[in-house]
């Protein structure tokens, strides 16, 4: 890395583009910590005369965000976990496990990628409410427990696996239970790691069906409470930008520790086509 | 005789066999639905069924309370009057036409960049993808205070170097123009990493070859590196086509729908139509509509490809 390299022309193309998609972020943070003194004068300062809490502390104090933080920290992780447990169970059913109907199954759940969401939000909610799902926790995390592309995704890892491995300790007398968890599983990481990615960030941003389907103010998701809290706060800035750091820091902050892993995971899902 | 014994006896045990081979058979369909059971169960119910439930609500007048009323297609021959429609299609599709060869353009060219082995490679990286972190909805937020005429950054830069003050957000021939700028800045990480993906995939030797035979870096990036990419380019096309027919998060942070409808969108629309006005009859039937679009537009294009020899699917 530190090997000395010759000056590239790239670098007049990609040092103000990385300036111009980092910059705002930087303006996000920088603000949320801003007087409103500075914002709302004329002309605006870009850097803060002082840095100050009022911002989140006014977010904390004024609004439930606190509670919609945990909202969301909860139906992120029961959407991970059961996506995890739920999808690798079924892809290696598919790839691997000969049943009836299993043909049928698959073939329903690949045609259900196309089937775009907005379509389904009239009879969810419909269906929903009936259930009394509407209003609870619940609406927000059970259309993530489960996907098409989860699915899909862990069954052409397994179907890469070697089967001899699973052979092996079938014939060392384990069960097909046995085989899936202690041989099949701890070998599909990259796999996991790639549901795990595109799960959290679908249900951790996920905005248009929490607003249809909850409008109780305490069960209300970061993204949600923000959308919500906008209408009503417009000329609060260091409040709102409070707000969207504390409602993007998370997943950027995973992001940067985790970079390495991610991009490897988006090239590995066969994005790439 | 001893033939007709011995066939009896085979007969027999082959009889003996039936139930057991179909107890095993019974027994590996139970472990098997029990392995793709509820993940299956969950997706087709949260999918299937409510798509057809969907067609059904579409041939109704229904607003989730009074009992529904069948009119038929209805729904459907008042879709193709409504000019609030009409015009939330003709902004989709120019949102569409702005947005989808522009994240392909500026995804290829920034991944092409990022693909030299320069310094700060990573930092540059780091920077072009965390936007795609972030949630439409905070970056909604984000830009309408960078685009707020009076104290956003964006109208201070313009000031700075001469140019007149924009309204953006707040003016009607602007506002669906920056929300693609904005959409853009929030998509083009996904882009760059499918293209970067696909940039090293492509073999060395071949690069190396063709330079060998006396090609210049722009002969062959446009006789191996553009054609290597052709599938890649045919999936981003797909995937950035339906993600801007869907654009909802945006556009209701920003705008919602305004300044005078300028930047309402189809699924802004059906979001209005069916959880505002509780018309869940008319809003299905425009859900639907949309989805034809879309299947129509990917299945053109995945055909196109494969007559052009592109083999993406």
């Amino acid at each position: 890395m530190l090997r000395r390299l010759p000056f590239s022309p790239w670098h007049l193309l990609l040092m103000p583009l990385a300036l111009l998609f980092a910059l705002p972020l930087v303006q996000m943070v920088l603000t949320a910590f801003m007087p409103d003194g500075d914002i709302n004068r004329f002309p605006p300062r870009l850097i803060p005369s002082r840095l100050q809490l009022d911002g989140f502390i006014g977010l904390f104090t004024e609004s439930q965000a606190l509670r919609w933080l945990l909202n969301t920290v909860i139906v992120a992780a029961i959407a991970v976990l059961a996506q995890l447990v739920l999808c690798s169970m079924a892809g290696y059913g598919f790839a691997r496990l000969k049943f009836f109907g299993r043909n049928a199954g698959f073939l329903m759940i690949l045609a259900t990628i196309m089937i775009p969401t907005q379509l389904l939000m009239i009879p969810t909610y419909v269906m929903f409410s009936r259930l009394g799902l509407i209003d609870t926790l619940a609406a927000a995390f059970v259309p993530w427990l489960a996907s098409a592309f989860g699915i899909f995704l862990m069954r052409q890892f397994f179907l890469s696996l070697p089967a001899e491995l699973e052979d092996a300790a079938r014939i060392d007398g384990c069960s097909t239970f046995g085989v899936f968890w202690r041989v099949v599983l701890p070998l599909a990481r990259p796999a996991l790691a790639t549901l795990t990615v595109f799960t959290l960030l679908g249900s951790w941003n996920d905005l248009i069906w929490p607003l249809v389907a909850i409008s109780d103010e305490s069960l209300y998701t970061m993204q949600l409470g923000l959308a919500n809290f906008q209408g009503t706060r417009h000329t609060q800035w260091s409040l709102l930008m409070a707000g969207n750091v504390v409602a993007t820091m998370p997943l950027i902050i995973a992001f940067v520790l985790a970079q390495r892993q991610f991009v490897a995971t988006m090239t590995f899902s066969g994005l790439k086509g | 005789m001893s033939l007709l014994f011995a066939g009896r006896r085979q007969a027999a045990a082959h009889r003996a066999a039936i139930p057991s081979g179909r107890l095993r058979w019974l027994h590996r369909s139970l472990v098997g639905w029990g392995f793709a059971g509820p993940a299956t169960a969950l997706v087709v119910g949260l999918s299937i069924f409510p798509a057809v439930w969907a067609f059904l609500i579409s041939l109704q007048k229904w607003n989730g309370i009074a009992p529904a009323k069948p009119i038929g297609l209805l729904n459907y021959e008042l879709m193709v009057q409504d000019p609030d429609l009409l015009a939330a299609v003709r902004h989709t599709l120019v949102f569409t036409v702005l947005f989808v060869p522009s994240s392909i353009f500026l995804g290829m060219l920034i991944a092409v960049a990022l693909n030299r082995p320069i310094k700060l490679v990573g930092f540059y990286r780091t920077c072009i993808f965390i936007p795609f972190v972030a949630s439409a909805a905070a970056t909604g937020i984000l830009a309408s205070f960078v685009f707020n005429p009076q104290y956003g950054a964006a109208n201070t830069v313009l000031r700075t170097i001469g140019l007149p003050q924009q309204q953006f957000l707040e003016s009607q021939s602007q506002a669906l123009a920056v929300i693609c700028l904005i959409a853009l800045w929030g998509q083009v990480g996904f882009t760059v990493v499918v293209y970067l993906a696909a940039l090293q995939d492509i073999p060395k030797d071949v690069v190396e070859a063709a330079r060998m035979d006396g090609a210049n870096r722009w002969q062959v990036f446009r006789h191996v590196t553009l054609p290597a990419l052709g599938p890649v380019t045919v999936f981003t096309s797909i995937w950035q086509t339906i993600t801007a027919l869907q654009l909802f998060d945006l556009v209701f942070t920003t705008t919602r729908g305004g300044p005078l409808g300028a930047t309402q969108t189809i699924v802004y629309y059906v979001y209005l139509q069916a959880f505002k006005l509780t018309k869940f009859g008319y809003g299905s039937a425009v859900a639907y509509g949309l989805f034809a679009a879309t299947l129509l537009i990917t299945v053109g294009m995945i055909v196109y490809s494969r007559r052009s020899k592109i083999e993406a699917f």
